[in-house]
């Protein structure tokens, strides 16, 4: 029997290589019933993922697709909406790939309002590397190199560095928040222009919730809509993230022009200066 | 159309050719002596529609470089042997990936920032053996601003043919030096696109398989994003499917054979190299790039004073033309290799005559001819 959302999947790359309680399927379910409410042509979707446990999200997804390296999806992904504009591009990264080693591409895709979608999962941890610390891991966790507890280390909050950025949309969910993500990315998808950045706290029981004693995969969960608070038209200042409290929603929502509405414009006056 | 000539900048010529070539992306990071290349392409590239744009650092110029070549276009980065190691990674990747692109190195003198902006001929091996793993490239070496325009034009075909990413090595001087170019009338220059798969890709596509080569060439016919064919670029080993396949070392070990083979096999079709006197004589001297004109003063002076002497250029310097030096080495009793470093093609030689003597030259100011007469001259 077939699955409504079959035809979004590349099922010859089933099943895939998550652990049970793995916040990613969440995520690719979510991102299938958002291409499929908006009812976008999937040959004009590319999916693009860097290195860990996300990357291999762009196997799963019956689109055009690529897996890059570690960091860098951003900046790839860039090269092809450049190249062909009327693809939608979306990049979907973890935690460290996309706020660590590509940490820098991140920043100036935002700035630049570079039209891509960019959701991040944060799991806290390198979950494929077996459980070091992270940039978002939170002040005392343990992971195997901080087994003292994450001491010395403050966690980026994404929503807070992105939104300084002024991109087009900024918005947190979790996994425990599944149809507000779909709606987000639904959103995403229906602005067509600017960058457009989700940050999704995911649960990784087999090695974060191992380590910080956080039970099985639905305590993560439960624990995740137990700490946190959906702000509706929440300031990005408002976002706080940390083990007590979750501020989820939409942080930014505008309808600035993107990058490829300038350089259409930018083409024109290179021709006419000409 | 008839040809033009013009007084043009070495660098300048690399942009003109690229964009004759049907380059319509560039992604770069300043960095003197290529900067002139960017500069350029940003005022031209929009003119015929091309995207340039600068990037925070080269990891993200050369990932964008290939995003681009995925997406379908012909694409190009220039830069200098630092912004070189930072796309170390990404050269392994388009390897890997087998994305056709093109990176324009200006060497300067190193290591690190070394004596900046000044010559040295120094990433001959450093373009061969950046990135992990077993794969192949092309290099190619002009010595004058005619040929970085030939050479470029040149470089996009290698890359779409077979695929791969191709290095154009210049010389600081070569590109920051104006001379004579003939601009060729464009139905005269001979351009080559990627292989592409065939039929209907809706009708075809539940079967595609992205990576499945031509027996012949052992090159996949390239389905790039947007065309309805599903595609996949996958970094990780993979199948003919493009599927991860990192688990399968069968797969994996004929995979790396192929990205190897496809160049390995085809080494008669991409070798190039230049031999100058080398009919008659007892001596040679090999030599690439800038300094190998410098040699082929020198040489000239030395058969004035009656001297056998001839100059063998390597003009891809991978694959390095090994077959064709070994012929040539066999009619000499004697071979300097004269290089602006401390002996990088100097190894490659080795293989082929054990007794090749090595004179460096380690000073950034380039030698005179007479330089090289009295260094060569010594030695005979």
């Amino acid at each position: 029997m077939n699955h409504p959302l079959d035809k979004y999947l590349r099922l010859e790359a089933f099943p895939t290589i998550w652990c049970p309680g793995c916040g990613n399927g969440i995520i690719l379910a979510a991102l299938a019933r958002a291409l499929d409410k908006v009812g976008v042509d999937l040959d004009k979707i590319v999916l693009i993922t860097g290195i860990g446990c996300t990357g291999r999200m762009a196997t799963y997804l019956y689109t055009d697709n690529a897996h890059v390296l570690h960091g860098r999806a951003i900046p790839f992904a860039t090269g092809v909406k450049l190249a062909k504009p009327d693809l939608e591009v979306i990049v979907v990264g973890g935690d460290g790939d996309i706020l660590a080693i590509g940490g820098n591409h991140l920043i100036h895709a935002a700035r630049r309002n570079m039209d891509l979608i960019v959701i991040m999962v944060n799991n806290q941890v390198y979950a494929m590397t077996g459980g070091q610390v992270a940039p978002t891991t939170p002040v005392g966790a343990y992971t195997t190199t901080t087994p003292y507890g994450n001491i010395m280390e403050t966690p980026f909050n994404a929503v807070k560095l992105v939104s300084a950025c002024h991109p087009n949309y900024v918005a947190r969910w979790t996994v425990a928040h599944p149809v507000q993500l779909t709606m987000s990315i639904e959103r995403c998808l229906r602005k067509r222009r600017g960058f457009r950045f989700i940050e999704v706290i995911s649960t990784c029981p087999t090695i974060y919730g191992r380590l910080n004693k956080m039970g099985r995969a639905p305590d993560m969960i439960k624990y995740l809509k137990k700490v946190s608070v959906i702000k509706p038209k929440a300031l990005p200042e408002e976002a706080e993230l940390s083990p007590s409290r979750i501020v989820c929603g939409v942080f930014l929502d505008r309808e600035e022009e993107g990058y490829i509405d300038k350089l259409n414009k930018y083409r024109g006056e290179a021709v006419v200066g000409t | 159309m008839t040809e033009k000539v013009e007084l043009v900048h070495g660098d300048h010529a690399c942009a003109m050719a690229a964009i004759d070539a049907g380059c319509r992306f560039f992604a770069g990071y300043p960095i003197t002596p290529s900067t002139e290349i960017a500069e350029y392409m940003a005022k031209e590239l929009p003119k015929v529609g091309g995207v340039f744009i600068q990037f925070e650092d080269e990891l993200g110029s050369i990932m964008a470089v290939l995003g681009a070549s995925w997406a379908g276009l012909k694409a190009m980065t220039a830069t200098s042997g630092p912004g070189i190691c930072l796309m170390a990674e990404a050269i392994g990747f388009a390897a890997m990936t087998e994305t056709p692109c093109v990176i324009v190195d200006v060497q300067r003198a190193g290591p690190a920032t070394g004596a900046a902006t000044r010559p040295w001929q120094g990433d001959l091996q450093q373009v061969r053996w950046l990135s992990s793993g077993d794969y192949e490239i092309i290099a190619l070496y002009p010595w004058s601003v005619q040929e970085t325009y030939f050479l470029t034009v040149e470089a996009f075909n290698l890359a779409e043919t077979y695929r791969v990413p191709v290095f154009l090595l210049l010389d600081a001087v070569i590109g920051h030096m104006r001379e004579r170019l003939v601009i060729p009338p464009k139905d005269k220059i001979k351009i080559v696109n990627r292989p592409k798969p065939l039929g209907d890709p809706k009708a075809l596509r539940k079967t595609f398989k992205p990576y499945a080569p031509d027996p012949e060439t052992l090159v996949p016919p390239m389905a790039c994003f947007g065309e309805g064919w599903r595609t996949r670029c996958e970094t990780s080993a993979h199948d003919e499917r493009g599927l991860p396949a990192d688990n399968r070392p069968d797969i994996h070990g004929a995979l790396v054979k192929r990205l190897c083979d496809k160049i390995r096999r085809n080494y008669e079709k991409i070798v190039k190299w230049d031999s100058i006197f080398s009919e008659d004589c007892d001596y040679l001297i090999i030599s690439a790039g800038f300094m190998a004109r410098i040699c082929k003063a020198a040489a000239l002076e030395l058969r004035n004073e009656g001297v056998k002497i001839g100059v063998f250029r390597p003009v891809t310097i991978w694959p390095f033309p090994e077959r064709e030096l070994e012929e040539v080495c066999k009619r000499v009793k004697k071979v300097f290799v004269v290089e602006m470093n401390y002996g990088q093609i100097y190894r490659e030689i080795t293989r082929v005559r054990k007794d090749a003597e090595l004179i460096p030259w380690l000073n950034y100011e380039p030698p005179t001819p007479h330089e090289i007469v009295e260094l060569v001259r010594d030695r005979i």
